[in-house]
């Protein structure tokens, strides 16, 4: 009961500044609470926040990945060019996929086999995804998709935006994984401890490498719906979205170090992104000074988070 | 004469619990003054206020004749105080003297330090000891037993005349511990007063001038040590007497259960050969380093062995990773817990669960209410005490995450259970249960392995003595034939030269 508690206070510190914001916001500009900026607020925040729910994976375990953003424009670009090739919409999405779940475990791997520090593996990625997208595009951005392609950016089911519909799919999918399912609980222990959960007799490798395949596949299904929305997979796709995404988690209030964090409060961290990113540009604010402030809000939740952690 | 340090009336509660309940305590200038109780008596918290870390809710600290306040660590380091842990708190890649002078670095003109200067004051702070530790040499080359020195000579160079001992011995070898004494006593001649806390009721008589009890966060009793015997000491720390610390169960083992044959992993253990059957106990034991630890850990495929073979009910199993030991039916529960038995930040609840999710699924999802069930079964059998399962085991009294640990092998009905050192740094009543427990399940047809460096423990629990001295079984004795002469005089290798000699050769 007390850890339930405790928990949902911390939470609500997150709930609280959010709600701040919305009400200023909503203040301050006629816009935002329209019906259309909500929806559009959603839409945006659900390409990095889909992407945050596979990071909210990776984190819980004690590890790291950079790579998504470039992750993310490989399997738009790869998809892309398949679908300009002439190939299926089906096939194309599969490929995409494929590729996303390839760079994962090529990343985690590296981090449980070769045993190198996720932070540094997943950097390497970053390079040679990014790379690999160049050599693929040779630099120009592929655009042009059928409209099917397109809805999955652009349609709608019963008038809610499709990739509003994934990305609470997603999030609902991760919730029930992470709290009913072996690899859940799992990884949550071995961001706990990892040597117990060895001496326990779990392979605790094979759940680790599946974190990251979870984090690429998390990547594959943003860069479809960018893709399809923008219609169009650019090389230089997905450039710095780590920082929005790992902003989200943290945020969110889970721990750097591993096994504590929810996918709700990633979902509540990527909508406080979305959130203020909204509203600065409603307000006019420069996208130079949006970046600080962007900054500052980071550092505030996190410290916000820790001082409730110290005092319990 | 002159008290050095009063504590008073002190009380401190946490949510749920009355940690301290209005505790007296006071120390003379060069005195040793044990304080002992159960796990959870509130030792560790009476300590925590004396060091500045917690604050009680009421009551007053005077160190010296005055009255401390604004209480907190920087504070009581100032007065004098220091708290030389059970798990030691040194930086373990710097150097020994970087440690002793951490934050306190002498400096050269323009900030550089004063190495030369920092490295001659380690040695002179270290000279009474007769201890030859180099300050240049990095910590974590250093035995447990060296590190502690360290630890005390840093409480010396802050001129700390109060220090707290947290199961100084834990970690050491009987030679170690003697040392250790000695330099109790050179501290004692030098005007040190020392708060000595263990578990290791027989050292008291050899360290200690008086002794304060603890049970449930009250002071039941502060006497000279002279005026109490070993078991008053148990009686009072208990509440009840314990007539059997030893409870003994009658024995019969069965079929062989587990044999291994010609064990080996280089540096480790050498051709380790012995069998366990069930119903039975079998003690290892022997000197800290013998190898004890690395022979449960290679059979277990922690460590990957390079020969020998390993039969489970007679037919021989292929163990390359604990997954494998788990899977062919072992258990181990490990000498260190809270490296390697918990999970302290996740609740009771996910730490006994976590060997048994791969059984409770059903299409992929966990069956909640059957683990739900099994777990409230376990605490209640167990007696485990926490307010309920979902609390996080790093709330846990000592003993009671033992359980816990305990509870998530037996959750899985292991055929074999390897007990590394299993009632370390747990209370006189907690150990009698977890004997207990584990003639239970020698009982119940489970054959058991007990590590231990607590002679008293393997020669009262064990069904079977090995003795293991450098990485090898050395002798092994029924529990009628074993003396604790004879069984120290093997873990010491006396009988041993000419042999390993032999072995040396012919290798």
């Amino acid at each position: 009961m007390k850890n339930t508690l405790a928990t949902t206070l911390k939470n609500y510190g997150i709930i609280l500044a959010f709600i701040i914001i919305c009400v200023a916001l909503a203040i301050l500009s006629p816009v935002f609470l329209t019906r259309n900026n909500i929806l559009n607020v959603i839409r945006q925040t659900s390409i990095y926040g889909i992407m945050a729910v596979g990071m909210t994976f990776v984190i819980l375990t004690g590890g790291i990945d950079l790579s998504v953003g470039s992750v993310l424009a490989l399997s738009g670009a790869i998809c892309a060019g398949l679908l300009k090739g002439g190939s299926s919409m089906f096939v194309a999405i599969i490929a995409a996929i494929g590729v996303g779940v390839a760079c994962g475990f090529v990343n985690g791997v590296f981090v449980t086999k070769a045993r190198i520090p996720p932070f540094v593996v997943t950097l390497g990625m970053t390079n040679i995804a990014r790379g690999l997208t160049l050599i693929y595009t040779n630099g120009y951005p592929i655009s042009g998709f059928s409209p099917a392609f397109r809805e999955i950016g652009g349609g709608y089911v019963v008038g809610i935006p499709i990739p509003i519909i994934i990305f609470l799919a997603i999030v609902l999918i991760a919730y029930v994984v992470l709290s009913q399912t072996k690899l859940g609980r799992y990884t949550y222990a071995i961001g706990g401890n990892e040597e117990t959960v060895k001496l326990s007799g779990i392979n605790s490798s094979n759940y680790k490498t599946l974190v990251y395949v979870i984090s690429g596949l998390t990547c594959a299904v943003s860069a479809l719906i960018l893709t399809a929305r923008l219609n169009s997979a650019e090389p230089i796709a997905g450039i710095g979205y780590e920082t929005d995404v790992i902003a989200a988690v943290c945020i969110g209030g889970a721990s750097m170090s591993g096994g504590r964090g929810s996918v709700w409060g990633s979902l509540l961290g990527a909508l406080l992104i979305g959130v203020l990113n909204n509203g600065m540009n409603l307000l006019g604010v420069s996208p130079y000074f949006q970046q600080v402030v962007k900054g500052l809000i980071i550092i505030c939740a996190v410290w916000l988070d820790r001082m409730k952690t110290i005092k319990d | 004469m002159e008290t050095v340090l009063a504590m008073k009336g002190i009380s401190k509660s946490f949510p749920g619990v009355k940690a301290l309940q209005s505790v007296d305590f006071d120390l003379y200038p060069g005195e040793v003054h044990a304080l002992v109780g159960e796990n959870g008596a509130g030792k560790s918290t009476l300590m925590k206020i004396l060091s500045g870390v917690y604050h009680a809710d009421s009551g007053e600290i005077w160190v010296k004749g005055k009255k401390m306040v604004d209480i907190g660590i920087r504070t009581m380091i100032d007065a004098g105080v220091s708290v030389i842990y059970q798990e030691l708190n040194l930086v373990q890649y710097l150097s020994v003297a970087e440690n002793i002078f951490m934050g306190r670095e002498p400096l050269l003109h323009g900030g550089f330090i004063d190495w030369k200067g920092m490295n001659k004051a380690v040695q002179e702070l270290l000279s009474p000891f007769r201890i030859d530790i180099d300050p240049r040499a990095r910590v974590y080359t250093l035995s447990p037993a060296y590190q502690q020195v360290v630890e005390i000579a840093k409480a010396l160079s802050l001129n700390s005349d109060i220090m707290v001992m947290d199961e100084p011995t834990a970690a050491l070898t009987g030679n170690e511990v003697d040392k250790l004494f000695e330099i109790i006593g050179e501290l004692k001649r030098k005007g040190v007063s020392i708060i000595y806390i263990s578990h290791r009721l027989e050292e008291l008589a050899k360290v200690a001038d008086r002794v304060t009890i603890l049970r449930d966060g009250a002071r039941i009793v502060t006497k000279p040590l002279a005026e109490l015997s070993l078991s008053e000491v148990i009686t009072n720390m208990v509440g009840r007497t314990l007539t059997e610390q030893y409870p003994k169960a009658d024995y019969t083992a069965g079929d062989e259960v587990l044999r291994v044959e010609g064990l080996s992993k280089d540096g480790y253990c050498h051709d380790v050969s012995f069998a366990v059957r069930r119903g039975e106990i079998v003690g290892f034991t022997g000197l800290v380093g013998a190898g004890r630890t690395e022979i449960m850990q290679t059979i277990y495929g922690y460590m990957r062995k390079d020969k020998g073979r390993v039969f489970i009910e007679g037919k021989e199993v292929r163990i390359r990773s604990p997954r494998d030991a788990v899977r062919k039916g072992i258990g181990l529960i490990p000498e260190e817990r809270k490296q390697h038995g918990l999970i302290l930040d996740l609740s009771v609840f996910d730490n006994a669960t976590i060997t048994i999710l791969d059984k409770e699924t059903r299409l992929g999802f966990l069956k909640r209410k059957n683990l739900q069930s099994l777990v409230n079964n376990m605490v209640k059998t167990m007696g485990i005490k926490t307010p309920s399962t979902s609390q996080l085991v790093r709330y846990l009294s000592g003993g009671n995450q033992q359980k816990v640990v305990l509870s998530k092998w037996f959750l899985r009905n292991c055929k074999v259970y390897i007990f590394d050192e299993p009632t370390r740094g747990i209370d006189v009543g907690a150990k009698a249960e977890i004997y207990r427990l584990m003639q239970k399940l020698a009982k119940e047809g489970a054959a058991v392995i007990m590590v231990s460096s607590e002679l008293p423990e393997i020669m009262n629990v064990s069904d079977r003595i090995e003795v293991v001295f450098g990485g090898r079984i050395v002798k092994e004795f029924r529990r009628d034939e074993a003396s604790s002469e004879t069984v120290m005089e093997y873990a010491l290798g006396l009988h041993e030269e000419a042999e390993s000699n032999l072995a040396v050769q012919g290798a």
